[in-house]
């Protein structure tokens, strides 16, 4: 699984990349974390709210921080697939 | 045994607790009252006493209405969204551009951290620069949080006045923008960046999520900022009893003509948020200062702040960001002499 975290700077994303990293360890998930602070590359994505969650090149999350239940919720999806 | 589920105790809990809000705000005056001449025995009229029962009385009423107003604006703003807004935006010329901009900007739910995609996601979609400008204007300025405090503190004129006012300076600094066609103080790979168009899948959301937004919204935003309101109440509440009356009545009077740019210079690098500004202000005003010269300030230090303008170099050249501060400063200042004036 490929997880990035867009967003630059922000407390917001800052709080987000610790969560994940957070529920990546604590459910022993299979995953690469990026956090990518540069612009033309979030743009990529097309959000405009940071912070955003990417998995696999989706975007599941974007403008908010949610809780780590929702984020376990998101991963759990893409282990079955 | 969870009889009752999320979503239903979501629609419920307002129920109960909204006539609560009600006695408690109705019923805080007297108790106040009670509490300070009869429990506590102190003498009416004196500076320690008027000092407590104005905190006392102060704190609970802004928290109250500051929980209330911001639950609403939650469930208002879980409507909205910066890709429906920009949706709205697409192909308006540029005047009704400008006004939809600004006032989609008090509606739209975004943090300043989010100003570069969301200024990036407006020019790919061929939305003008002055119209863009307007949305990134109108959104810190009319902060709910400050149309909260100035309502609770000085009633509902003085927070229309603030509302208009912002709108106002949000429209003309946009349209200002669009009309010198600043494109080329745009950093130039905001314009090489091909982007194609973004696949709007906005979530349905039931009504008992939009209350669930309320709710996050609460405490999210009164979570951070009451510590703000509990100090500049009790600073406030300081000025408010030994503070002599017409203390600032030279410096920020309205006889003063020069208070309005020294307030608007003093305003721009000084970061607050509203939270913490507007209990000063009121000390300002009740104090002898004129109510242009306290709003052009508060307009200042809430609606221009230097780490945002620093934050725009990504996107921005930097003739292009002095014009911008150039023209809010400006805008800002005809406000407060405006009101200065007709007061």
């Amino acid at each position: 699984m490929e997880i990035k975290i867009l967003g630059a700077g922000c407390a917001k994303c800052k709080a987000l990349e610790k969560l994940t990293r957070d529920v990546v360890e604590r459910n022993g998930i299979q995953a690469t974390i990026t956090k990518i602070d540069d612009y033309a590359e979030i743009m990529k994505y097309h959000v405009m709210t940071t912070p955003a969650l990417v998995v696999n090149d989706r975007v599941e999350i974007k403008g908010r921080v949610p809780s780590g239940e929702e984020i376990r919720q998101i991963f759990l999806k893409y282990q079955e697939a | 045994m969870n009889f009752v589920s999320r979503s239903n105790r979501n629609l419920i809990l307002p129920l109960v607790l909204l006539p609560v809000w009600f006695l408690i705000y109705h019923f805080l005056k007297p108790v106040t009252d009670w509490f300070v001449d009869d429990i506590l025995g102190m003498t009416a009229g004196t500076h320690l006493t008027e000092t407590l029962r104005f905190f006392i009385f102060e704190v609970p009423k802004v928290l109250l209405l500051l929980t209330l107003i911001i639950f609403l604006v939650g469930i208002v703003r879980s409507f909205f969204s910066p890709e429906k807004t920009r949706k709205a935006l697409e192909g308006k010329s540029l005047f009704t551009g400008n006004v939809m901009a600004s006032m989609l900007g008090i509606v739209t739910p975004f943090c300043s951290c989010s100003a570069i995609p969301l200024f990036l996601g407006f020019v790919e979609a061929g939305i003008p620069i002055g119209v863009t400008f307007s949305f990134l204007i109108a959104s810190p300025m009319i902060n709910e949080v400050a149309v909260v405090l100035l309502f609770g503190m000085f009633g509902w004129k003085t927070a229309a006045i603030y509302v208009l006012s912002g709108l106002v300076i949000a429209i003309t600094a946009g349209w200002i923008i669009g009309k010198l066609n600043l494109r080329h103080w745009v950093q130039d790979w905001v314009y090489e960046a091909q982007l194609g168009n973004q696949d709007s899948d906005d979530e349905k959301m039931k009504f008992a999520d939009r209350i669930q937004y309320g709710y996050n919204a609460v405490r999210e935003i009164v979570g951070k900022v009451w510590i703000y309101v509990v100090i500049g109440i009790a600073v406030g509440a300081g000025a408010h009893g030994y503070v002599p009356q017409d203390f600032m009545a030279s410096l920020m009077g309205r006889s003063a003509w020069y208070s309005v740019p020294l307030s608007v210079i003093i305003g721009v690098p000084l970061y607050s948020n509203a939270a913490g500004i507007i209990p000063i202000v009121s000390v300002l005003i009740e104090k002898g200062a004129s109510l242009g010269t306290a709003l052009a300030f508060m307009m200042a230090v809430i609606g221009l702040s230097l780490p945002e303008m620093i934050i725009l170099k990504k996107v921005l050249k930097l003739p292009f960001i002095l014009t911008f501060a150039g023209i809010m400063a400006v805008g800002i200042m005809l406000v407060g002499f405006l009101f200065n004036a007709i007061m």
